[in-house]
């Protein structure tokens, strides 16, 4: 009798997720989601940028409430409002951006929010409150001191400490633990991976283990199972015993149907003048090494990479915005300063930032006045803004790049993000003098329409003679855009891929060399 | 030309900081900036180092301690808090109408200054709850509070200059323990009063945290508005202590008792290390800019510079002191409002 009812205990999920969906608007970020998580397995989490995993821990931990579908927890169906609520069903998770009060102790981090014992009547008792936090880290086995300060920690350690504060849930609920780790390895050394793989292995004898990562040879190397989503749903589940990366790779990005409109015709393009007009050597900076790059006038190179690959700092690096240790950089010949973005901007360079609202814009000012914002000359007349030059440029940039507004007048935060996103282009256009743009994720959070209208755009600037950087949004569009791609891997350069029209690589290709 | 594998090794090998528990470098600059200061008035004045004097420092920075006590929670929290000269004159006023006092016939003694403290903390109360519930900011709720708290005080004042006969009260800005001033040495009890809170107190480390990663705290299950609204009481006590003790020194209630009280706490609690941004600093911190600030007036009178230079002169050096606090924390692109 016992013994059945262990054995039924052991089979029941920890963790069941049936059939959840969350709408953001414009966006499907879940569309009918299928997971299960089995008592004492590591289960991994796959899938490309924007395939709703984040989302789904979200929901996991009660920070993002699903439209539909419920969630199951050791056989009993749950509503997780807030982290709290979630911790109290015994599922905790170690954020990717990490959440740790800098200024505090390790100590006081672990127990944050439950201290128990370790406060009485508003009173810190220290002793109590290293001694907690101890035998949380000899839980996992670190040998952190507990009163050093949070921010005099590595990044490795303070991921330990993460790991022992999410352990805490266990004193919540007396059943094992779920824990969700998500990208834990993203900006850890080859060193310190090894530790966090052994404490995951660690994590399995008591608890069970949601392990998300990019890197798909760490999900096979930890993880019993993998579930894999794309699109916002779930495609298909492996055990990690005997799969390959490809298969995985095939499930992630599907059956590689790339879009139409991402191909450009480069087939009238004239012949590459011999001199690139870009010419990057040994750039290298906080998060990236000795990086070479060439980009001729009118071609369109993208630079591909895993999250940590480095590959956005070099973008901003080019555009004068991040700090570099060494390298030079030519522009048709001429030695580029990198000591900050007014040089970039005056010698040509345009740069569309991945955070539009909050780095590409200024929400509440006008359509006119976003697109006039760097290049003032082209609206004053001396010193002065002359309101009739304006209005004409303007005018006209409004129509050659079809933008939808009202009037040039509105508010540029009133407008579709599509068309945000071409006055943020417009911008660099309006002096006509732009060489180089450098486009940091342009397509990210619009709808398939105004992406194709941004590839268009894209190309048409291309075939007009302009160089372009495109960090894109996924492997296919890269693909589909780029003349060349660069594949970036922890910070280097480490292989370049002729993409010519008619003869494109496949993301499998791309995805071997970028993990 | 480095390989990749010398590269790798290098970052293994490299020492790297070890974790530490103390102080940080950049928290001794304050400090010795300190003694600094004190050493060079010292060789330009004799009457700079005189005993007499350093006990004048002292005294003089009482009352400024005991506001910057109470500002510095709030500036912790990376809040701001404009409202001490209306407490204080709130408080002032009450005080020296509830003590002996040529207005009436009350005598409360201690009684009265509980009293006026406990106003002092009601006021703090009301910008954290307009805080939190109102979501209004912190520089434009304290803002009103410091106008109600001149107003209630203009209330009570109602004309006639409240003057106080009560012996206690008196003697606090008169009597002398071990050289210095009673109200030095309640100064001294809040600086200590307030270390300890912030030390061992959940409130004190709480306030703290929230200046450091408010949202981390959210997504541990702490509601932080109960922490806010109590920060805000805690530091509006201070200030009610701060105007029975300018009630003490002038032996009278005034209105004005705290005019410029808020910017004098915020540029000595920044000048200490205090980051207006939160989760730097501390009580300690404060005391030493308070030292600071006030070493500096005494010295500049005492080494000659003319009264009409002084404030362009402090002012330069606040300046000052502050760049070389934030510079280590500079990049590129920042945004500085």
């Amino acid at each position: 009798m016992t013994a059945q009812t262990q054995v039924n205990a052991l089979e029941v999920n920890a963790l069941e997720v049936r059939g959840l969906v969350k709408h953001y608007p414009g966006v499907k970020a879940l569309d009918g989601v299928d997971l299960v998580v089995r008592q004492h397995e590591v289960l991994g989490l796959a899938g490309e940028n924007g395939a709703g995993k984040s989302t789904l821990l979200k929901a996991l931990v009660g920070l993002v409430r699903p439209d539909a579908g419920e969630i199951w927890v050791r056989g009993e169906k749950v509503r997780l409002r807030s982290v709290v609520e979630a911790a109290d069903h015994g599922i905790g998770m170690v954020f990717q951006e990490q959440s740790l009060v800098p200024n505090l102790t390790a100590a006081e981090n672990i127990v944050l929010g439950s201290e128990g014992p370790g406060v009485r009547r508003g009173i810190y008792r220290w002793d109590t409150m290293r001694k907690l936090a101890q035998a949380q880290l000899d839980k996992i086995g670190s040998h952190i001191d507990p009163l050093a300060r949070t921010d005099t920690l590595t990044f490795a350690e303070r991921q330990m400490v993460e790991i022992a504060k999410v352990l805490r849930i266990e004193e919540r609920t007396s059943h094992p633990p779920v824990i969700i780790l998500d990208e834990p390895t993203s900006v850890l050394e080859s060193k310190e991976i090894e530790t966090l793989f052994t404490q995951v292995r660690r994590l399995r004898e008591f608890a069970s283990v949601v392990f998300v990562s990019h890197r798909l040879d760490e999900v096979l190397d930890v993880c019993d199972r993998v579930s894999v989503l794309r699109g916002g749903q779930s495609v298909g589940e492996v055990p990690t015993a005997g799969a390959a990366p490809a298969e995985l790779h095939r499930m992630m990005i599907g059956s590689t149907g790339s879009d139409d409109h991402y191909h450009g015709n480069l087939a009238e393009r004239s012949d590459e003048p011999a001199r690139p007009r870009l010419v990057v050597r040994g750039l290298s900076g906080a998060t990236f090494r000795d990086v070479d790059l060439d980009v001729h006038a009118g071609e369109i190179v993208g630079i591909v990479g895993v999250h940590g690959s480095g590959r956005e700092d070099v973008c901003r690096a080019l555009f004068g915005a991040e700090p570099t240790l060494a390298g030079e950089v030519t522009l048709d010949g001429d030695k580029l300063d990198l000591s900050g973005t007014r040089a970039a901007c005056a010698a040509g360079i345009g740069y569309v930032p991945a955070e539009r609202k909050i780095e590409g814009m200024v929400g509440p000012m006008s359509v006119a006045d976003n697109m006039t914002l760097t290049k003032q000359k082209s609206r004053c007349s001396g010193p002065l803004v002359v309101p009739q030059k304006q209005a004409t440029l303007v005018d006209k940039w409004i129509e050659r790049l079809s933008i939808r507004t009202p009037h040039r007048g509105t508010a540029i935060q009133r407008l579709s993000g599509g068309n945000q996103q071409k006055v943020v282009l417009a911008r660099w256009l309006v002096a006509g003098d732009i060489r180089l743009l450098l486009l940091d994720h342009p397509t990210r959070g619009l709808d398939i329409g105004a992406r194709s209208e941004v590839y268009s755009l894209m190309r048409e600037l291309a075939n007009s003679g302009v160089a372009a950087v495109l960090l894109a949004d996924s492997l296919e569009e890269a693909i589909g855009m780029s003349d060349r791609i660069i594949v970036m891997s922890d910070g280097r350069a480490t292989r370049e891929v002729a993409c010519p029209a008619g003869g494109k690589p496949t993301p499998l290709d791309l995805v071997k060399e970028m993990v | 030309m480095t390989s990749p594998a010398d590269a790798d090794t290098e970052v293994v090998v490299a020492p790297r900081p070890r974790p530490r528990r103390g102080v940080s470098l950049g928290d001794a600059g304050p400090p010795i900036a300190l003694v600094v200061i004190f050493a060079v008035f010292s060789l330009l004045s004799d009457d700079f180092r005189t005993l007499g004097n350093v006990q004048n420092i002292m005294d003089a920075a009482a009352v400024l301690a005991v506001v910057t006590c109470g500002i510095s929670f709030v500036l912790m929290m990376g809040s701001i808090d404009l409202s001490a000269p209306g407490v204080m004159g709130a408080s002032a006023i009450a005080v020296s109408l509830l003590v002996a006092n040529n207005r009436n016939d009350n005598a409360y003694g201690l009684l009265g200054v509980l009293v006026a403290l406990l106003l002092g903390s009601a006021l703090g109360c009301l910008s954290g709850l307009a805080l939190v519930s109102l979501k209004v900011p912190s520089f434009m709720t304290t803002l009103g509070v410091s106008a109600v708290g001149l107003g209630l005080a203009t209330l009570m004042f109602a004309g006639v200059q409240p003057n106080i006969r009560d012996d206690m009260l008196d003697s606090w800005a008169v009597q002398r323990f071990l050289g210095l001033a009673y109200l030095t040495w309640i100064a001294v009890a809040c600086v200590l009063v307030g270390w300890l809170i912030q030390r061992y107190s959940r409130l004190g480390r709480y306030a703290f945290a929230i200046g450091g990663a408010e949202e981390v705290l959210a997504l541990s299950g702490v509601k932080v508005a109960p922490y806010k609204v109590a920060v805000f009481t805690l530091a509006g006590t201070f200030y009610g202590l701060a105007g029975v003790m300018v009630t003490s020194q002038l032996s009278a209630g005034l209105v004005q008792a705290g005019k410029g009280y808020d910017f004098a706490a915020i540029t000595a609690a920044v000048v200490g290390g205090t980051l207006l941004t939160g989760g730097r600093g501390g009580i300690l911190h404060s005391a030493v800019g308070v030292l600071l600030v006030t070493v500096l007036t005494n010295g500049l009178v005492q080494v000659g510079v003319s009264p009409y230079w002084q404030g362009g002169v402090q002012g330069l050096i606040v300046v000052a002191a502050v760049a070389a606090a934030v510079l280590p924390q500079r990049r590129r692109n920042q945004v500085t409002k």
